[in-house]
Order: structure tokens, then C-alpha cells, then sequence
């Protein structure tokens, strides 16, 4: 034991454990743990209690952010009696003749409306992710079409859209209404991006019509093939999205 | 507005990571996190910019986790609930070791439960421990010298003894 050597202080041997001294001071604290095997034992277990909590927790941090606790859906939820009354004025505005359109229409596709509402969410939510805005990258195409072609009980594929000007960045699964939906994920050169959201057990068999639906920035074609409902979502101009929808359409049933 | 809304994004895989610990479940963590979310965009306007975000997002958190302990949305892991899940446990060694830590965290009580994971996990200051606990320093310094001292005994002593009773 080295001479009178003062007493260490409880606080510095936490400090040491958290890394949060400075070199004097670890110095200092190591000279007392190599006489004092009781405490150095302390600190070597502490330090394995914040390395195992790293090592079980940490993976907590790659899980994607469950959709509901974006603040967009949040503003939806109190956007839509807004745009309810929006509508509503629109069609007293346009006459009966609008109403009963309208009407026949919602009646007849809740679950597509349904399913292009979150197609256009889930677009907003993950375009503008920097680090993570696809789950598995194109660079493991085959392992992530068959991982969502398992997932949704259906054949997925991933279109190729290179001739409309559009690269495939990746995919990822997300909650849809009916259980699990696909979302793919395109770029352009000059770094826009588009979505497509397909969505299975689609009720409206048969309708490959393209359709068109604008939630507010986000513009929508949409269509349902056989039971698999389509979304493609991008912010631009309408005539440039149908383009791509086309090319969208060719390629899955090229 | 846009601004303010990437920064709470920002916050939220660490809060459910944080979340996640606390619990020790998947559906009580998310929960958590969720009302902690709702309660800041509704406090809004009391945030100050140039604050610091994570410090604010987790004492809205810590409140809100009293409050869930308090409504009993939360249980309270009972020892014996832990210690039947242990025949089952896996016989690799290292994840015997951490479902060990994950148990023993469990049986800690929140209070220092919370400094141990603020510290060990999040990676925070004394000072802002204290900060987002509401707390003095000095309270800080003792929950967490006397909480890992009890996660340690937790540790050391959940081995054989219990379960040859059991058996």
C-alpha cells in the first residue's frame, strides 16, 4: 500500500466507470484500484452492467418508428374534419349531381381510399429519411422481394424504371390496413424520390384503371390488379407521375 | 414547425430504447413512448428553442412513466415471476448473462432503475440526470452508487439457490 493515500471518493469512482474524468483525475483513481481489489472489482462490474444494457437495448434504436408516432399522422388525425368540411362545401357547392357521385364512389372503394391514404402517409413519412429510408437496399433485390412476397402472401415484385428515369433505392414492410403492405422506394438523378405502396387482399378485383387522388403535396396514381392494390406517390406534376405510374404498370406485367 | 417536428423525431429511437429498458416490454415501452409524444406536441409552446431537446423529450418521459406506474398501467415485476422464466433460459452464456441484467433491471426500483439506465444506456451527465429527473445532484450520485450495488447482488445471487427450491 502506497502512503497515506486519501480515500476514494465515491462519486470519482462512478465518474471513472462513465468515463467522465480527465486524465489526472483517472490516474489518480487508477493508482487506488490497483491496491484496492475490492473496489477495482466494483468498477469492473459496473462496467459490464453499462456494456450488457448497450448490448441488449441498443438494437432499439435500428427497429423502425412505428407510423403512429409521426407527427404527420398526428396532424392528419386533426386535418381531417377540415378537409371533410372542405369537401362537403365543395360538393353543396357543385350540386346534387356531385353528391351522389361522390357518395357512390366512397361506397365503393373504402378500402381502396383507405389503403391510398396511407400509401401517400407513408410516403411523407419516408422520403425524406437520410439514413434510413428503405429497410433492405436494392443491392439484396432478390432477398427482399422474396422476404414481402412471404410477408403479403403474394407475388412481389419490384419494377425496374430505369427508362422513366427513376433508380430502385430498396423496400421495406410496413402495417397496412389489412395486415402487412410493401413499399419500394425510387430515385432519380437529380434525387427525388417516388413510392410505390402495394397492398394485398385487395376486395376490388379487376380494376386496372389508374386512378388519380392528390393528398395535399403528395400526388397519387392508384390502381388494383387482381387482388393487389397499387399506389404510386410522388410530389410532382401530374402528367410527369402518370408516366411513371405507366412504366410502373408495364413492369409488373412485363 | 418542420424544424421542431425532425427534432422530436430524432429523439424518438432513443426514447423507445429507453422505454424499452424501463419496461422490459415491448407493448407497455411503445405505449410509453407514445403518450410521451402526445404530451410534447401538446406542450408545445412551453418549449424554449435553443433548449435542449433530448433533455426535455425525457422529463416529459420520466413523468409520464410515474404517471403509468401510478395508474398501475405498468406492473411491477414480482421476484417470482422472474425467477420461473429462468429454467427456460438459454444455455449460451452470454445471453444467459444479459436476460440476467434485463431480469435484475426489473427488479430494481424505478427510481433507480431510471438513474442506472439514464447513465449506463443513454449516456447522460450527472447534471443532466439531474436536470431530467428533477432531482439534486447529490440524489443522483446515491441512487446511483446504491442502485448498482443492488443490480450487482441481483446478479450475483440469482443463480442456483432459488431454482433448487424450485426444483
Amino acid at each position: 500500500m502506497s502512503k497515506q493515500q486519501k480515500q476514494l471518493n465515491e462519486a470519482d469512482l462512478h465518474a471513472y466507470v462513465d468515463n467522465r474524468l480527465d486524465a489526472a483525475q483517472r490516474a489518480e483513481v487508477e493508482i487506488w484500484l490497483s491496491n484496492n481489489p475490492v473496489d477495482a472489482e466494483r468498477v469492473a462490474d459496473y462496467r459490464q452492467q453499462n456494456e450488457m444494457m448497450q448490448a441488449l437495448f441498443n438494437p432499439v434504436l435500428n427497429e423502425p418508428i412505428p407510423l403512429q408516432m409521426h407527427p404527420q399522422t398526428r396532424h392528419r388525425s386533426y386535418m381531417q374534419p377540415l378537409r371533410y368540411a372542405a369537401m362537403v362545401a365543395g360538393m353543396v357547392l357543385s350540386g346534387v349531381l356531385g353528391w351522389s357521385l361522390h357518395g357512390a364512389e366512397g361506397n365503393r372503394q373504402p378500402q381502396v381510399m383507405a389503403m391510398v391514404n396511407r400509401a401517400a402517409l407513408a410516403h411523407v413519412v419516408y422520403t425524406p429519411e437520410v439514413l434510413h429510408p428503405v429497410e433492405i437496399t436494392k443491392d439484396q433485390e432478390e432477398q427482399l422481394t422474396k422476404w414481402l412476397s412471404k410477408r403479403l402472401g403474394n407475388n412481389i415484385k419490384a419494377p425496374h424504371l430505369t427508362e422513366a428515369g427513376y433508380e430502385l433505392m430498396g423496400g421495406r414492410l410496413l402495417p397496412g390496413n389489412q395486415g402487412p403492405v410493401a413499399q419500394f422506394m425510387y430515385q432519380d438523378a437529380r434525387g427525388l424520390r417516388l413510392t410505390l405502396y402495394i397492398s394485398s387482399k385487395m376486395a376490388g378485383k379487376g380494376e386496372a384503371s389508374f386512378r388519380y387522388a392528390q393528398e395535399g403535396k403528395v400526388g397519387v396514381f392508384y390502381w388494383v390488379d387482381e387482388d393487389l392494390g397499387y399506389a404510386l406517390s410522388g410530389e410532382m406534376e401530374k402528367s410527369a407521375l402518370l408516366h411513371v405510374a405507366t412504366a410502373v404498370y408495364q413492369g409488373l406485367n412485363q | 414547425m418542420d424544424n421542431i417536428n425532425s427534432d422530436i423525431i430524432e429523439q424518438i429511437p432513443r426514447l423507445r430504447r429507453y422505454a424499452r429498458a424501463l419496461t422490459r416490454d415491448r407493448t407497455s415501452a411503445d405505449d410509453l413512448v407514445q403518450d410521451t409524444l402526445e404530451r410534447a406536441w401538446s406542450k408545445l409552446h412551453m418549449w424554449r428553442r435553443d433548449s435542449d431537446m433530448r433533455a426535455w423529450m425525457f422529463s416529459i418521459m420520466h413523468n409520464t412513466f410515474i404517471n403509468h406506474i401510478r395508474k398501475n398501467r405498468l406492473d411491477t415485476v414480482s421476484i417470482d415471476d422472474s425467477a420461473l422464466e429462468m429454467p427456460t433460459r438459454s444455455t449460451q452464456e452470454d445471453s444467459l448473462h444479459m436476460r440476467d441484467l434485463s431480469s435484475a433491471i426489473g427488479k430494481l426500483s424505478f427510481e433507480y432503475r431510471e438513474v442506472i439506465l439514464l447513465i449506463g444506456l443513454e449516456q447522460m451527465s450527472y447534471e443532466e440526470v439531474a436536470n431530467v429527473l428533477g432531482i439534486p445532484l447529490g440524489t443522483v450520485m446515491s441512487r446511483l452508487s446504491r442502485g448498482r450495488e443492488k443490480l450487482r447482488g441481483i446478479m450475483a445471487g440469482e443463480s442456483a439457490p432459488v431454482l433448487r427450491r424450485v426444483k
